[in-house]
């Protein structure tokens, strides 16, 4: 609408100049991946980083080879997906009382839920591994789990939502005589779907990236997720930065690729955690 | 009489729905944030004979007298001073930007934004092949080229004065974009009413930023700055990866602080203490957020 041609091109370019920028780091992992170890390094500081030559996949057959990634990968898709699936399902019916139904108390504990959502998880991570550890609970799915699958910030979103759809929409099926679960699953879940998306998208990427944690509290490789597992594996020598970065690209591709088919549900469930502001 | 015997008949079924969640909440936060609370006061060690002792404020009084520690709590402070204003202009000048309407709009946020989705252990390991050391590493090479030869190859990670900076870069680069769709929303939801009677009256682009576009995203702004201040106080994973909190404590964190006193060293009353120091800066930020953000919100 008000946009002049000179500070237009002007814009433009301040955009496209950013843009490579932020691309450089991106393009020099992928294109890194495709290179024999030695050349990584040596070609990161003249233009040929960026040059595609002599390509191949050898350092993806060497990170199966030189580390158990298929494990790791089964771990983290494990790990992440119990969280998203038992979290959307417990939060989800969890803020459906808090929002649609009478109860007694239901102020009281949902402010509680309100307060618990400020303590970031660093708050409560050393008794957590305390815990963990005295109960020998260490180095198990378990613990990478279950703490996470009640989650105050998700009941929040839900919440939201289901506050702000119309009062008709159970009384029907209400005095038809349905049970509360029944409603739930058959007319509220149905018609709540992008508040779903936003708060599994969100949970996905919180748990999918997440290291202190499983850090902590894993010990060998069984039950390690991919966060760890590359940080182990930089360390691990020799040090050969194709395969560390052909490492990364199978750990962020599946991430990568979900982004750009569900983009506007990505950016929409991570802005969804703004609106607590 | 028919309200009444409906609000009984909810209290059961309520109570079989928020079980679950309420039972999580209990037994992973609340139990474990007051055990913190209390440990804190504790000598507790991992796997030592002794008996508990309380011991009043003695962890509080030491680590606030740890040298490592109060580094640990500046370094927080300094990485929030920096990165917060200069992340929050940047993805402030991103989201103007994009909202001009010029042409490949969605491709540009779809890029600033990628950085979002990676796990922030693979961008401090492609950041640390970015800042290698020597002519050939690409951050050296780049400073080299743009300053016309004069920059000198560093070894960014290991030196006292570059290795924080270096750490802020990679941050912003991750963070930025989030912040940035935070602020496009907000932009997007500016009436362009506004900017027609402003135009009318004769203002200009920089009036109307100024007196329109700021005071009208002054809560998601608030809101991005908070979110990138705990974020700051949160700082791990990079200086675990990348530094190991070196050198000579350059980069050491509180959390990183925490967790070598509770997993390197197993002291879980001294980490509680930590702890507790963290969570009452969260608070603080926290309350300053709700201070300063306009009260009337919208309903949705």
């Amino acid at each position: 609408m008000r946009t002049r041609p000179g500070p237009a091109i002007l814009g433009f370019l301040l955009l496209l100049g950013l843009a490579v920028l932020f691309i450089v780091p991106l393009l020099m992992m992928l294109l890194g991946s495709l290179k024999a170890d030695h050349r990584v390094l040596l070609e990161s500081g003249s233009l040929s980083a960026f040059l595609p030559h002599d390509l191949s996949l050898q350092n993806y057959r060497d990170v199966f080879r030189r580390s158990e990634f298929h494990r790791f990968f089964f771990n983290s898709l494990f790990i992440t997906g119990c969280i998203v699936i038992c979290g959307l399902v417990v939060n989800s019916l969890a803020a459906y009382a808090f929002a649609r139904l009478q109860w007694r108390g239901r102020d009281l504990l949902f402010n509680l839920v309100l307060a618990l959502m400020i303590l970031p998880f660093e708050v409560i991570a050393v008794p957590l591994f305390y815990g963990a550890s005295i109960l020998g609970l260490r180095d198990t799915y378990a613990i990478q789990i279950l703490p996470f699958i009640a989650n105050a910030l998700s009941i929040y979103l839900f919440y939201s939502f289901f506050i702000g759809m119309p009062k008709e929409l159970e009384e029907a099926a209400r005095l038809d005589g349905a049970s509360t679960l029944r409603i739930f699953f058959t007319i509220i879940a149905p018609n709540a779907k992008p508040v779903f998306a936003s708060v599994a998208i969100l949970t996905f990427l919180t748990w999918w990236g997440s290291y202190l944690w499983p850090m902590m509290v894993t010990i060998g490789p069984s039950v390690r997720p991919l966060p760890v597992a590359i940080a182990s594996f930089f360390t691990l020598p020799p040090l050969h930065w194709g395969d560390i970065l052909a490492f990364g690209v199978m750990m962020v591709l599946p991430v990568l690729l979900l982004f750009i088919v569900f983009q506007r549900w990505f950016v929409r469930g991570v802005a969804s955690s703004a609106i607590k502001g | 009489m028919n309200r009444h015997h409906r609000f009984n008949d909810q209290t059961k079924p309520a109570l079989l729905l928020v079980i679950p969640a309420l039972l999580g909440l209990l037994l992973f936060i609340l139990l474990p944030f007051v055990t913190a609370l209390v440990l804190a006061f504790t000598d507790l060690r991992l796997g030592s004979p002794l008996a508990l002792r309380f011991v009043g404020f003695e962890q509080f009084l030491y680590i606030l007298k740890d040298p490592d520690f109060t580094r640990a709590l500046l370094n927080n402070l300094l990485f929030a001073a920096v990165v917060v204003p200069l992340q929050t202009a940047l993805a402030l000048a991103l989201a103007l930007l994009l909202n001009r309407g010029l042409p490949g709009t969605v491709a540009f946020r779809t890029l600033f934004f990628m950085p979002v989705v990676f796990p922030m252990s693979l961008v401090a390991v492609v950041w640390t092949l970015i800042y290698a050391p020597g002519p050939n590493g690409m951050m050296n090479a780049f400073l080299h080229w743009t300053s016309f030869g004069i920059w000198e190859s560093r070894d960014f990670l290991r030196d006292p004065l570059l290795a924080m900076p270096a750490i802020m870069l990679l941050s912003i680069w991750q963070g930025v974009g989030f912040q940035m769709v935070i602020l496009l929303a907000g932009l997007q939801g500016i009436p362009h009413a506004l900017y027609e009677a402003a135009a009318l009256d004769g203002a200009g682009r920089w009036r109307q930023l100024l007196h329109i576009t700021l005071p009208q995203l002054r809560n998601p702004l608030i809101f991005v700055m908070l979110v990138t201040t705990i974020l700051a106080f949160r700082l791990f994973d990079q200086v675990q990866i990348m530094t190991r909190g070196g050198p000579e404590n350059a980069t050491t964190t509180m959390i990183y602080e925490t967790v070598q006193a509770a997993f390197t060293r197993q002291q879980v009353a001294l980490a509680s203490a930590m702890t507790v120091v963290f969570f009452l800066l969260v608070l603080i930020v926290t309350w300053l957020q709700r201070r300063f953000t306009h009260q009337e919100r919208e309903v949705t």
